[in-house]
């Protein structure tokens, strides 16, 4: 597996193969650390006494900023207020335009749902036809008839405001790195740990400096959504060609100028696509928001999954998802749009959706005086399928889960428990020995000591035990995701038919928040370590199947044909040539599949576990910042280092392919 | 100097009246680069300033590469100066630095009299609205802006008022032969059209010096042969001063007046086509001449004897002494007759027969018996 391409090859034909090597050093190293720990007993299991308190100094220094961090004329506390007032402002408006209403000086009543409807139909069609734009229109009749509109408008206002904030701030950021190499060297590396940090562990901290309710989860949604959009900058902007840039700069632009009318639009589709993350990650933490009081879809889906009201959660479940698919196939069609259209000459063939929407709006709104039914959906009227959902899951439950039940108590017995207990009892020494020869052999010294000192942090923060609990769940979970994965990737590779299924499945499974998979697990395995597996499962097995997909996909047609014409079965073909040139893809897919399963564990926890994701949600309520900070961070720093290992060896893998990375 | 090349042995070896250092003279540079250099490295300026002209063994041991190294040459008002050079050879960096895209570490870039090294951002981005046009060998058209918008962008960027602008460029359209396309855009387009639309943007500030960037290279032979032709013929429209680089060698004798080679960041050699297939520097040039198409090379007074005597043969033809061998060589072997050669002034120069023209295009016999 790890062969150094730089040995000569009469090195090899001494003692063993390299592989061979590898195995018996790793195994030599294992039996070392384990006499070791056999002595002492503290390399085992780090000594509770010799845990350094950082959470509690973290805890502490958010508690002095928060509370006694004084400026002289104001205190840092005053600044955070200044900025939660500063985004209040947005939200409050856009909430009376969408859902709220007002009445200040006479009453002044909220858009419509007939005019908001057609709103986002002409959305739709103005940017990618009438396919979308009914499309969009039936989910957000879906939300009108079941009575969720005004709960989706609390979301949709969150969203609708963090994006052009963070979207902007992105973008400058992104702007300044590119110009700046050192301020790029540095908010890459803050990049890195901040989108490998789980959404939740952003919530401590947030609470802290500004409490609970909208305001505080738009300030999380901006910050946790802000480096997507800057990375997307910095890439889009790289791959504007250097003959476009020196066209304009021969044509006599200033800096502003290259920038505003060069860069950015010839950068747009990257920008784009940026931005649609954005979106999807603000609505994500919209929804994980909830926890810390935000109120709308996901506080409502958040209470009917504590109160196991299946129904009901799936109801809400469905309008999270359809306000997520609306949001994101409208921002992907933009994406999409090749660079530059043909205007039509008219002013109102220009405008024609602008002005069809001024139309709609206004003699909705006129009608909405006389039949307030067009104003607001009346309640009588609303759908609900929450009590057949709830008779099913009782049938479910009383005919099917005499036959789960048993399977799933032995899974969890034969193999969970065990495994787990595996990386209860594994002396740290053991996990820390292999990291560190794993990390020496994969990437040299610099891999090497930043591995051991993300690791240690964990370590002697006193994090461990959950750490390793994480470990577990994230473990199994991540041998069945590749597995599968992996086998839906090739057989769509090979069945033009399948994939275009499986992409499909995979597009809209890929715009669910996390919180959503919740819902089928808890309705079929009810709680336990199994059904987190599971819900791990659902979220993380997407990026194996596409980068699987892609790299059988993109492997040169010729050297298909050469296996073919040498005689190769369609297995042999696989095995021995496809699978190889394709791997370090697919790993790349793996690594993927690693880091989310790593975010879904903080999910999970919200129907029990013990492990990282558990500790961030305990934090929550108590304001325990270090607590789950910490805990947020060691989440982070497993998934920094499993995605170092998988990229060093990506890297070493095609270098010895002969084939360049990037 | 080989014996094998052919045109080292021209039947009159006095120096021509067309010879660089004569014609050069009543010309005026508009641009003239001294010593230019340009390192890649770690701190190229201060290692240039403590030794002011490396050896290429030096810069080699320092870890530097020096993509232009201590280049001088003049670029005379209305000639299409032409720089060949294989990929690497530095040509292209050569431009960059001349135009100021990629500042020189070292060295004078005197442009109409002012030194563009020293020159400040706000001078060089107004020198660059209005002096210079440059053409790219991937057109670096703008992807979201069609054809009359991607012509109006030098205008734009000058913020010269729409109406304006928007006439010049589709002045500008049609001098490139690409009316009725004004709104499509780059992706709708051909790889010659697309090089149209380049050049008419560069064209649109009505720059005196005119930068070409291997401007045909990525289109198709066909392509490029009629891209030649309309160059050709905008530039006997306009008279601008040119600055050219290619990597064809057929290319650069077919449009230059005069062309450079360069090699490993060196100017080897900067002359007129004729003198360089005649003379070349070294082995490295003449390796790139040896295939030149030496009939659309030399002109008939490189060819022809010298009048010794002042005599004419009786009742010959005339030919022009400018005319190159590619336009009298089917009439002068065909014919058993001695041409007389005149010059501008119809006054007669000199005389050419057929064996004259055998020498000049493939080489003094190699049998002992032919004649």
């Amino acid at each position: 597996m790890v062969t150094d391409t730089q040995n000569p090859p009469i090195e090899e034909n001494r003692f063993f193969s390299p592989q061979v090597r590898f195995v018996l050093t790793t195994v030599a190293i294992i039996l070392v650390a384990v006499w070791l720990s056999r002595q002492f007993n503290e390399l085992i299991r780090w000594p509770q006494e010799w845990v350094i308190p950082v959470k509690d100094w973290v805890t502490a220094y958010f508690y002095w900023l928060s509370h006694d961090l004084d400026f002289g004329l104001f205190k840092f506390r005053d600044i955070t207020r200044g900025f939660s007032w500063l985004l209040s402002w947005p939200l409050y408006w856009s909430e009376v335009f969408l859902y709220r209403g007002w009445s200040g000086l006479g009453t002044l009543l909220p858009i419509p749902w007939p005019a908001a409807l057609i709103g986002v139909g002409l959305i739709g069609h103005c940017i990618a036809g009438w396919r979308l734009s009914l499309f969009c229109m039936a989910c957000t009749l879906y939300l009108v008839v079941f009575g969720l509109w005004e709960d989706a408008m609390r979301t949709f206002s969150l969203v609708a405001v963090a994006v052009p904030f963070s979207a902007s701030i992105g973008l400058m950021l992104g702007v300044a790195s590119t110009r700046n190499a050192k301020a790029e060297s540095v908010l890459k590396v803050i990049f890195d740990f901040m989108q490998a940090t789980p959404h939740m562990a952003y919530l401590g901290p947030i609470v802290i400096f500004f409490g609970f309710g909208q305001v505080p989860a738009m300030m999380a949604m901006v910050i946790f959504s802000m480096p997507i959009m800057a990375r997307c900058t910095i890439l889009g902007l790289r791959t504007v060609p250097a003959s476009v840039i020196e066209a304009a700069t021969m044509s006599g632009c200033t800096q502003r100028q290259l920038l505003w009318k060069v860069q950015i639009p010839a950068a747009q589709n990257t920008l784009m696509v940026g931005l649609n993350q954005v979106i999807m990650q603000t609505l994500a933490m919209a929804v994980i928001a909830s926890l810390v009081g935000a109120s709308g879809l996901g506080q409502k889906l958040l209470f009917s999954l504590q109160q196991l009201r299946i129904g009901t959660a799936t109801e809400q479940g469905i309008a999270i998802v359809f306000l997520a698919i609306v949001l994101d196939r409208i921002s992907q069609a933009a994406a999409n749009r090749p660079p530059g259209r043909r205007v039509p000459h008219l002013f109102w063939q220009r405008h024609i959706h602008v002005i069809l929407f001024a139309i709609a709006f206004v003699v909705f709104v006129a009608l909405a005086q006389v039949s307030p039914a067009l104003s607001v959906f009346p309640k009588s009227l609303t759908l609900t399928f929450g009590p057949g959902i709830d008779e099913g899951v009782k049938w479910f439950s009383l005919h099917f889960y005499p036959y789960v039940k048993p399977v799933r108590d032995w899974v969890t017995v034969a193999i969970l428990l065990n495994v787990r207990l595996f990386y209860l009892v594994l002396p740290w020494i053991v996990t820390l020995s292999v990291l560190g020869y794993l990390s020496w052999r994969l990437g040299g010294w610099r891999l090497f000591v930043m591995n051991l000192a993300l690791s240690s942090f964990v370590l002697l923060s006193g994090f461990w035990k959950p750490a390793m609990m994480t470990l577990y769940i994230v473990n199994i979970a991540v041998i069945i995701s590749a597995c599968i994965g992996i086998s839906v990737g090739i057989w769509s590779a090979h069945n033009p038919r399948v994939a275009k299924i499986a992409l499909t499945i995979c597009d809209t499974l890929q715009t669910f928040p996390s919180f959503i998979y919740l819902i089928p697990v808890v309705m079929i395995f009810k709680v336990g370590d199994l059904s987190n597996i599971v819900a791990i499962l659902a979220f993380a097995t997407v990026p194996s199947i596409r980068y699987t997909y892609l790299g059988l996909s993109n492997i040169a047609p010729n050297t298909l044909d050469a296996a073919t014409v040498s005689g190769c079965t369609r297995w042999q073909k696989l095995r021995k040539v496809e699978l190889p040139i394709a791997m370090p893809e697919i790993m790349l897919g793996v690594n993927q599949t690693v880091l989310m399963s790593l975010f879904m564990t903080t999910i999970t926890a919200l129907i029990g576990s013990r492990d990282l994701g558990q500790e961030i949600l305990k934090a929550l309520p108590g304001a325990d910042t270090g607590r789950g900070l910490l805990a947020g961070l060691s989440i982070a720093f497993i998934g920094i280092i499993t995605d170092r290992l998988i990229h060093a060896w990506a890297k070493k893998r095609k270098a010895s392919m002969g084939m360049s990375d990037d | 100097m080989t014996k094998t090349t052919p045109h080292q042995n021209p039947p009159s070896s006095q120096p021509t009246p067309s010879s660089p250092t004569s014609s050069s003279k009543e010309k005026t540079a508009k641009i003239s680069c001294h010593n230019l250099w340009k390192l890649f490295g770690k701190d190229p300026s201060r290692f240039l300033n403590q030794n002011p002209s490396p050896s290429p063994d030096s810069l080699k041991d320092e870890g530097y590469i020096g993509a232009v190294q201590d280049v001088s040459c003049e670029i005379y008002d209305g000639e299409i100066l032409i720089i060949m050079g294989l990929s690497g050879s530095g040509k292209s960096t050569l431009m960059r630095c001349i135009s100021l895209l990629n500042p020189p570490t070292s060295g004078e870039v005197i442009f109409d009299g002012q030194n563009l090294a020293q020159a400040s951002e706000p001078e060089l981005i107004n020198l660059r609205r209005h002096k210079m046009g440059m053409v790219f060998q991937n057109f670096g058209l703008l992807p979201h802006r069609t054809v009359l918008d991607n012509v109006a962008f030098p205008l734009e960027i000058q913020k010269l008022n729409k109406d304006e602008r928007i006439e010049r460029a589709r002045s500008m359209i049609e001098l490139v032969g690409l009316e009725g396309r004004e709104n499509y855009f780059p992706r709708e387009l051909s790889g010659g059209q697309q090089q149209r639309v380049g050049i008419a943007r560069s064209l649109a500030v009505e720059p005196d010096v005119w930068f070409l960037d291997e401007p045909f290279s990525a289109l198709d032979p066909l392509i490029r042969r009629d891209m030649q032709n309309e160059f050709i013929r905008l530039q006997k429209m306009l008279n601008k001063t040119i600055f050219f680089i290619t990597h064809d060698f057929d290319e650069a004798v077919r449009l230059a007046d005069r062309i450079g080679i360069m090699k490993d960041g060196r100017l080897i050699q900067l002359t007129t086509p004729e003198d360089m297939v005649r003379n070349p520097a070294d082995d490295y040039v003449a390796e790139f001449t040896k295939h030149a198409p030496l009939e659309d090379i030399l002109s008939v007074n490189i060819v022809m004897k010298k009048l010794s005597n002042g005599k004419v043969p009786e009742g010959s033809h005339t030919l022009s002494a400018q005319a190159k061998l590619h336009d009298i060589a089917a009439d002068v072997l065909r014919s058993d007759h001695v041409f007389t050669v005149v010059d501008d002034t119809k006054k007669p120069v000199g005389t050419l027969e057929r064996q004259d023209v055998i020498d000049a295009l493939f080489g003094a016999p190699s049998l002992p018996n032919s004649k």
